[in-house]
């Protein structure tokens, strides 16, 4: 199911791209502006929910999903060097599960980091534990959304930053119905459920939230799967 | 032995027609897939690659559809014209990697078997990101042959090959074709296939021109009918002369344009030109084959 060798290669070639390295900062931004709140003397209930919602769930993991999941395979097919690895005698489903495992594991783990790390400086253990279980249950979710999308659309990272701002950022906030089909929710209920904090609230049950996630997951990897079967190489017809 | 079929096999984008009802066999050994630019070649060669999918008809390695069938890889090597090569990888890396993802017994043999092949053995531990055009089309062909395939198709492989490396590319595909590979690969120029194939498949405007040995095409393209444009001291005294030879079969007289001649035998009309400027005593001051683009030669081949 998963091959070693494309896990290999993804991972050189993602650490090699000095746009994915510009973004390693990001999670960092989470820790700093909560030890920034915590010396100023702001107590978590204060900065909890705009540093590790507004900032952490809303913004810093979806977009380092979206950079992450959009070029493992994306990147690839843009600058040609797919075919190398699409001209073997590989199912489908074997590439598109490696390229997803790499893309989850990176965001979740630099992501998860610093979550983990602001959860601690609010000074609780299971706050922390909560937040790394939401971020891995989002980093799923989003990392297997934007690959599918990289698959589907010629401008991945604009869908998908559509996706983020318009979609979870104004419709989910307006109408609150929307927000069983938003992945940030499914990662705040989640971690919510987990560290039984009261800084935030989740407006999903775990239940819920985990199940949709799953689901989005295994479609969204379905659809690229599929996708990738009728990998056609367009260019010039000469 | 392994056969590539074609069958019936268009493509279209939209209303453009790509590829149109071509029907071929590859067998064993070297062929050229010649045509002028836009012909279609790199459409047709996509789809005997799986990686476009044929509008109509169908296109089989031993009987087994290319399309959505990734196992075919197993007997097809492919070399893409465009395809780019990871430059964070060094060369050796990158055929290891070619030869891990074939999931071959002994990865790292035959690596090394490829990459001597290509003769790049002492550049094989620099980052392909440093290769020459050249160089990085000789690990492409490398990465390709690693697995040994039945099946080769090369796509324009001689672009940006000094002619040292065309030459050691042409021995490669040759050897390959001696010892019972199938290789296809496509060429807009004429001298290339001529070197390297006997069989040559030609394609113009999408349709499958003229097939078959390469002898018999040049043969027909040899014997096409020739236009040249001359401009003498007197055009219609040299239209008369020349009207009495041979392989003349039209001339035209245009006072701006000046004479257009059309012959059936290139070879013997260039050689009675002088002969007969010189019995009229006309002086010719320019002559101009009108219809030497390959572009021509090959619509004569459509029409033939």
């Amino acid at each position: 199911m998963i091959n070693l060798t494309i896990v290999r290669l993804t991972l050189r070639g993602l650490f090699g791209r000095r746009r994915f390295l510009l973004l390693l900062p990001l999670p960092a931004l989470i820790v700093g502006l909560a030890l920034l709140a915590e010396s100023l003397g702001a107590t978590p209930p204060d900065w909890g929910q705009p540093v590790l919602v507004g900032l952490g769930f809303a913004a810093v993991l979806p977009v380092l999903a979206l950079i992450v999941g959009a070029s493992v395979l994306g990147s690839e097919i843009d600058d040609g060097t797919a075919v190398h690895l699409l001209a073997k005698p590989l199912p489908r489903r074997e590439i598109v599960l490696s390229k997803l495992l790499v893309a989850f594991v990176v965001t979740a783990v630099v992501v998860g980091a610093g979550m983990l790390l602001a959860g601690l400086i609010a000074g609780s253990a299971e706050l922390a534990l909560g937040l790394l279980a939401g971020t891995a249950v989002g980093a799923l979710a989003y990392t297997a959304l934007f690959l599918a999308l990289s698959l589907l659309t010629r401008r991945p990272v604009l869908v998908g930053l559509a996706y983020i701002l318009v979609w979870e950022g104004l419709l989910t906030n307006l109408l609150t119905g929307t927000r069983v089909l938003s992945i940030q929710q499914y990662a705040i209920s989640v971690a919510d459920r987990v560290s039984g904090t009261d800084l935030f609230t989740g407006a999903l049950s775990p239940q819920v939230s985990l199940l949709m996630a799953a689901g989005v997951a295994v479609v969204a990897t379905a659809l690229a799967v599929d996708r990738l079967r009728s990998f056609a190489l367009t260019g010039d017809t000469s | 032995m392994t056969t590539v079929e074609l069958s019936g096999v268009s493509r279209w984008y939209g209303n453009v027609v790509a590829v149109n009802d071509v029907t071929m066999s590859l067998g064993p050994g070297v062929t050229g897939l010649l045509g002028p630019n836009g012909a279609g070649k790199t459409t047709l060669l996509h789809m005997m690659a799986g990686f476009l999918a044929p509008s109509r008809g169908t296109v089989t390695v031993d009987g087994a559809p290319v399309w959505r069938h990734p196992a075919i890889y197993r007997t097809l090597g492919l070399i893409t014209e465009r395809e780019a090569v990871p430059g964070f990888l060094t060369g050796a890396e990158f055929v290891l990697s070619s030869a891990r993802l074939h999931k071959l017994p002994d990865p790292v043999a035959a690596a090394r078997q490829a990459v001597e092949m290509v003769d790049l053995g002492d550049a094989q531990h620099r980052r392909v990101g440093t290769y020459s055009k050249g160089m990085k089309q000789r690990i492409r062909v490398a990465a390709a042959l690693v697995h040994d395939p039945a099946v080769l198709l090369l796509d324009e492989p001689f672009n940006g090959m000094d002619p040292r490396q065309r030459l050691h590319m042409m021995e490669v595909l040759h050897q390959l074709g001696e010892t019972g590979r199938t290789v296809l690969f496509s060429s807009h120029i004429l001298e290339e296939v001529a070197q390297l194939s006997g069989t040559v498949q030609v394609i113009v405007a999408g349709r499958l021109a003229a097939s078959g040995d390469y002898r018999t095409i040049r043969r027909l393209m040899t014997h096409r009918p020739h236009v040249f444009t001359i401009h003498s001291s007197d055009d219609r005294r040299l239209a008369v002369a020349l009207l009495a030879k041979e392989p003349v079969v039209g001339v035209e007289l245009d006072p701006a344009a000046g004479l257009t001649v059309r012959t059936s035998d290139y070879g013997t009309f260039t050689r009675a030109l002088p002969a007969v400027a010189v019995a009229e005593r006309i002086r010719v001051t320019r002559v101009l084959p009108a219809d030497e683009s390959l572009e021509s030669v090959f619509s004569y081949l459509v029409a033939s």
